[in-house]
């Protein structure tokens, strides 16, 4: 996994609440086997005018002139502002996948949908929860000045580019350790091989059916 | 010791080591396994030279990208759409190299893994059981903390047999009194969303409750667990009675004789103590609920059948407002117009929400004897698996359907999420029994509204969307 220690850049809003992982990543693009490749499908149905399917030549396709991601400078954004439970529905990471390969590094929101936000940890994407004031605030100053670059250092907890303003943002330790060094959780997890097996030697007394 | 909720116990049940910072290492009993989000596990497990902890706590079934026409016989080869077929192949070839018990396509117990792990009787009462699919919710129905998960987690429990977990906080909703006829799981389950609203239930799991959800059958607990998620919350549970224990004796996987007497009187512990504290109640009176309709975009946008599409101009938050009116410019309503003036074009009875044997004898009762209208472009029935269907076919269900003008189809996912070659044509209007109706979730540009099995019964013989309590 890549590591997440400090990141500037560009803000691009997505004013709309609820958006789906349907929306994220349409579900044609989900039959690949691949962990790669989901960049250009990025908010597919949003994205373009006409339907995308697997193995199109996608520079070739129109692009949708009145979606914000379409829009300079907000087609370089690596932060994405976004309304209340972003991320919603299905499971599927491919929607990280593709948000990350599409170039952010960070979602900024007042809410996320659970499997989302834990999705995106384990890809090096941060998820950050702020206050709905806040995100208010932050879209009025990205529509007042696109472009505006924020800096976001997860040693810190904080954002700064809001003039002197400096945010701040909370994540769990464990969490924050593992996208700070960027490791693979599988592995930490195997330290632990022991206790894993002495929970199931009780489990296999306890209630035998199980096994 | 404190009263604690069921929710409590099987956290604790499964905990193997407490972290400082409130997360825990959480043991998982079961894993499901689909073709869509296990390829890049399995190959994650390949590169790091990995073997799974307990294959014997998974079990595989391709349903997505399966398709529903044709004979099932030719097995992976049946699949005309070759990345569909790749992708089942790889699932099938992952099973082989993994040794891990998989129901193919020609198997007659493949069908949706929410169907078919309660129906194998692989899920069981006081588990945890994880799928990289986050309608796993459905499970929580037998009293199993049952959650959907992404696919690097999916890698990590084949690894591990555990996940890296922080506890949600306790929410109950209870349904007080009776449903009245013709109000089904699916219409409870819509009012609670309705109420409560998509986010209403994020970072909490909800516990059902009340004599509505207890006079409930197993396949109602389910369909009412299934769509937890659509209101947020990753598990939906109702506690263990007896109907949960007969629903279970006998089936494959269960346990046999003394052991299943041993467990039972284990899993008839699986109740929240009385008093238990929860951090949110919800109550609703189940006389109140009528059978519902969605008319947006989202699983909250929804109202009674005998009401009209809101207004976005009475609603006072901006951003609500503006997420309304964008939800009625894509489903081409306006406000104010009655529900029952909604034309539809297609009808799609399936899904892991509505695809089990009730399902389809509910909407069979509806039909029977009449025919869909002659404005309903299609109208299909897809059985959750195929144990379903043959039981459907031994009632004679499925000739009821064809007599009426449905296609009676193979077990898969379908039109649900139309990842195979069931799908909406841009601006199709659906009366569907599934979960979702997000833009594009049944084809891009299609309309789905989300309705109980017997609502999109009736609305297929009416050709739009009736009260089927008068019907
Ligand atoms: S039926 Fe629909 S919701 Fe259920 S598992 Fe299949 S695609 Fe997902």
């Amino acid at each position: 996994m890549q590591a997440f220690t400090q990141h500037t850049g560009i803000v691009a809003p997505l004013d709309r609440p609820n958006v789906d992982t349907d929306a994220i990543i349409p579900k044609q693009y989900l039959k690949s086997i691949h962990r790669t490749g989901f960049g250009p499908h990025a908010f597919d149905d949003w994205r373009y005018l006409e339907p995308g399917e697997p193995g199109m030549d996608h520079s070739k396709r129109k692009k949708n002139p009145d979606f914000v991601l379409n829009q300079p400078p907000f087609d370089r954004a690596t932060i994405l502002l976004a309304r209340e439970n972003f991320g919603c529905g299905s499971s599927r990471e491919h929607a990280v996948w593709a948000l990350d390969q599409f170039g952010f590094r960070a979602v900024i929101a007042p809410s996320f949908a659970d499997i989302f936000f834990n999705n995106s940890f384990k890809n090096g994407l941060l998820p950050i929860v702020l206050p709905s004031e806040t995100v208010d605030r932050l879209f009025q100053a990205v529509t007042a000045r696109p472009g505006l670059e924020l800096t976001i250092d997860l040693e810190s907890k904080t954002i700064r580019g809001l003039g002197d303003e400096v945010l701040t943002f909370d994540v769990d330790d464990f969490r924050r350790y593992c996208l700070l060094h960027g490791l693979d959780d599988i592995g930490l997890t195997l330290r632990h091989a022991d206790e894993i097996r002495a929970y199931e030697a009780r489990r296999k007394v306890e209630a035998p059916w199980l096994f | 010791m404190a009263a604690r909720t069921l929710y409590d116990k099987l956290w604790e049940m499964h905990v193997v080591r407490q972290e400082d910072d409130g997360t825990a290492l959480l043991y998982i009993d079961r894993q499901l396994v689909h073709e869509v989000t296990s390829p890049q596990a399995f190959e994650g497990l390949r590169l790091a030279g990995r073997q799974p902890w307990r294959r014997e706590a998974m079990l595989a079934v391709p349903d997505h990208n399966v398709p529903t026409l044709g004979r099932r016989d030719a097995g992976v080869e049946g699949i005309a759409d070759p990345v569909s077929r790749e992708q089942v192949a790889t699932l099938d070839a992952n099973c082989a190299e993994f040794k891990i018990v998989e129901f193919k396509m020609n198997d007659v117990r493949q069908g949706i893994v929410h169907v078919v792990g309660p129906e194998q009787g692989f899920t069981l009462p006081g588990m945890t059981i994880v799928c990289g699919d986050s309608h796993t919710s459905t499970h929580g129905a037998f009293g199993a903390l049952a959650f959907g998960i992404g696919t690097s987690e999916v890698e990590h429990v084949m690894a591990t047999q555990t996940l890296i977990q922080k506890k949600a906080k306790n929410m109950l909703v209870r349904v007080n009194g009776h449903v009245g006829p013709g109000v089904s799981a699916k219409d409870i389950i819509l009012a609670i969303i309705g109420k409560i609203g998509t986010a209403g239930g994020t970072g909490y799991t909800i516990e059902f409750a009340g004599e509505a959800i207890e006079a409930l059958s197993m396949e109602g607990r389910m369909t009412l667990c299934n769509m937890a998620i659509e209101a947020g919350a990753r598990a939906g549970l109702v506690a263990v009675d007896e109907k949960t224990i007969e629903y279970v004796r006998g089936r494959p996987f269960a346990p046999k004789g003394e052991m299943f007497e041993r467990a039972a009187a284990a899993w008839r512990e699986l109740r929240s103590d009385p008093g238990a504290p929860f951090d949110r109640v919800v109550e609703l009176n189940a006389a109140d609920i009528v059978p519902q309709v969605t008319w947006g975009t989202s699983p909250e946008m929804v109202v009674p059948v005998t009401a009209v599409v809101p207004n976005p101009d009475q609603e006072s938050d901006p951003v609500k407002a503006n997420g309304m009116r964008k939800a009625l410019a894509y489903m081409g309503l306006s406000a104010n117009q009655p529900i029952e003036s909604i034309a539809i074009d297609k009808v799609f009875i399936g899904s892991c929400t509505n695809s089990r044997i009730e399902d389809i004898r509910a909407a069979a009762a509806v039909i029977k004897g009449r025919k869909k209208a002659a404005s309903v472009k299609l109208a299909m029935v897809v059985p959750g698996s195929g144990l379903v269907k043959k039981q459907a076919e031994e009632e004679g269900l499925d000739k009821i359907f064809m007599e009426a003008g449905f296609e009676w189809r193979e077990p898969g996912c379908s039109m649900c999420l139309a990842m195979n070659a069931d799908r909406l044509e841009p601006g199709e209007r659906c009366a569907s029994t599934s979960n979702r109706n997000f833009e594009g979730r049944q084809g891009q540009g299609g309309r789905t509204h989300l309705v109980s099995p017997a609502m999109a019964a009736a609305a297929a013989i009416a050709g739009h969307f009736v009260d089927v309590r008068h019907f």
